[in-house]
């Protein structure tokens, strides 16, 4: 943490869980005896219980979004830039909860637990996810904080695919949906890159089947691989060649293999400090999650219809350099609405930050959240 | 905020209830004036990125889009009215975003600055140079209107492109009508404003 906490951050914030003993339903078939979902909150519930936000995160993302756990912490939660006092989700006002999705490896049950059925870790064997099934839970969470409809969901990439699936499947249970730097489902393109990223794990002789805990091991260089494919996808070509150029990191060709480049030796430090952080299994099961979103596939494969049911007023926000879940992207979600007459706002950001820049700071894109959830304060009283 | 004038011509042909798309809608007071007046269903069009800051902040439904790119996102018949304020003569492809203002829209309603008025007439013919007026305060090279017309042009165009005018209304800078204006339109006229559909024959 910098030597004060500054005036705008939550500051120190304890993460909290809840065990949930109903039962729950997966898409696959499979159920969840029990479960528990680790969250953060944020401000105070008002009394009317209308100021609540929900913040979904993406693929690697955890419950973490705001202010520090520890004084000495280095870096805020992830996505400290829009959340605090005076922030685009200012928590003077609004109540804003965080939580570690189901298969995460963050605290939430997950691929790390251990299942009360073998007393072992999951692992492999954790079912396999998908964004309704986490809406689901996520809806249980809300009810058990009071909350029975949202001010608003909001989530970018991943995320924002949380905040389009509640408004189909929850149409009273939001105000409003801010889906950020998504996609109405992956492209080709993105399953395939998926798929690399999957098989750099799956083919890492540590992993071990998935059961690589049993052996005291992680799959670290098929989970490096995975992140630092990931990260090229995440930023544009435009921020790298501005990031790094053709810099060589010892000033000179040194002819071998060995990291020269200064991208090179960036990748390898994601991917390395990701190894840390983060469990193989989740990261696997993760990319599928993304890979199985499809909320028009039970309509026919009509977006609109969809989202005919949905009442939520929505704002998609894009931006130009991401190639990840482009701009053309947005406008499908966009469009599927207008098609249904919904309440909806687009905005297109100019940005040369890639896929990154829903988490990056960028004052046009600040002023916008700010101003739209300035909006949504007003609607709900506070 | 200050009402511009033209808003109220608009508004009051404009059906209470109906839908409307505003091409090119700016801060959104347009719109966010039907919505309170005429408590119509609207979304606007805005390229700039600024202006949809101000459209959130008033409340109206806002995409950001370059008309020039057409409205693909717009299925045919969606809309009651599609208008078009004082954003005609600023983009490629004019004619092509009449036709497609009628395509999604039942009705179309536009507003331009009139290149005919007297003014830029003699600004030409005795100055020798590109009129700069209060309607059109810049200079040839800096001008985001690139397809200025007379109010005979668009009348052409209409009559060319299969396009029958409802409604026609010629104003000067104050948004005042008179009879001068009545008897020579194309001459007096600052700015017009047209009410306009498909022809029925076409």
């Amino acid at each position: 943490m910098p030597n004060a906490i500054p005036a705008d951050s939550v500051g120190l914030v304890v993460p909290q869980t809840l065990r949930f003993s109903e039962p729950l339903a997966l898409d696959c078939g499979r159920t969840l005896a029990e479960y528990e979902l680790v969250y953060e909150t944020y401000g105070a519930l008002n009394a009317a219980r209308s100021n609540a936000i929900l913040v979904c995160h993406a693929l690697s993302g955890d419950h973490h979004a705001a202010g520090y756990h520890a004084p000495e912490d280095k870096k805020p939660g992830w996505w400290d830039s829009c959340i605090g006092p005076g922030k685009p989700f200012d928590t003077r006002r609004f109540f804003v909860v965080s939580l570690n999705n189901l298969g995460g490896c963050k605290g939430s049950t997950g691929p790390v637990s251990v299942n009360p059925a073998t007393g072992k870790p999951y692992g492999p064997d954790f079912p396999i996810i998908t964004v309704r099934d986490w809406v689901k839970s996520q809806a249980r969470l809300g009810a058990a904080l009071g909350i029975t409809q949202w001010a608003a969901v909001i989530g970018g990439s991943l995320g924002g695919m949380q905040a389009l699936q509640w408004a189909i499947d929850f149409p009273d249970g939001l105000r409003h949906a801010i889906a950020i730097a998504a996609a109405p489902k992956l492209s080709a393109q993105n399953i395939a890159f998926n798929e690399v990223a999957r098989q750099a794990i799956m083919s890492d002789p540590d992993f071990h089947a998935g059961h690589y805990y049993e052996h005291n091991v992680v799959p670290r260089r098929g989970l490096m691989l995975a992140r630092m494919l990931g990260h090229i996808t995440y930023l544009s070509d435009d921020a790298m060649r501005a990031k790094f150029g053709r810099e060589l990191r010892e000033g000179k060709l040194s002819f071998g293999f060995d990291v020269e480049f200064q991208v090179e030796s960036y990748l390898r430090y994601q991917g390395q400090s990701f190894v840390e952080r983060f469990d193989a299994n989740t990261y696997l099961l993760m990319t599928k999650v993304l890979d199985y979103f499809d909320p028009a596939a039970d309509f026919n494969h009509d977006l609109s219809a969809a989202l005919k049911a949905a009442t939520a007023r929505f704002f998609v926000i894009a931006f130009t350099s991401d190639w990840r879940f482009s701009p053309a992207r947005s406008r499908e979600i966009v469009r599927a609405l207008l098609d249904n007459d919904h309440e909806v706002s687009y905005a297109e950001i100019t940005s040369s930050e890639g896929h990154d820049a829903f988490l990056m700071p960028n004052a046009h894109y600040q002023t916008l959240l700010h101003t739209y959830l300035e909006r949504v304060a007003r609607e709900v009283g506070v | 905020m200050a009402l511009r004038p033209d808003f109220e011509i608009i508004s009051e042909w404009i059906a209470p209830g109906s839908r409307v798309l505003d091409l090119g809608c700016g801060d959104g007071a347009l719109l966010a004036y039907l919505n309170a007046t005429r408590g119509v269903s609207s979304y606007g069009l805005e390229i700039d990125g600024s202006n949809i800051i101000k459209c959130i902040e008033a409340g109206v439904n806002v995409i950001q889009t370059d008309l020039d790119a057409g409205l693909s996102d717009f299925d045919a018949d969606s809309f009651d009215y599609v208008i078009l304020s004082q954003t005609l003569q600023a983009v490629y492809y004019p004619d092509r975003l009449l036709d497609e203002m009628l395509r999604v829209g039942r009705e179309g309603i536009v507003t331009f600055p009139n290149f005919g008025h007297w003014q830029n007439r003699v600004q030409i013919a005795l100055g020798g140079h590109m009129p700069v007026s209060r309607n059109l305060p810049n200079e040839w090279y800096n001008t985001p209107n690139i397809h200025l017309c007379t109010l005979r042009d668009f009348e052409q165009l209409c009559a060319k492109n299969g396009i029958s005018v409802l409604q026609r209304t010629v104003v000067d800078h104050a948004h005042r009508g008179g009879w001068g204006m009545r008897l020579f339109p194309n001459l007096l006229g600052e700015i017009a404003l047209y009410r306009f559909q498909r022809r029925s024959d076409v």
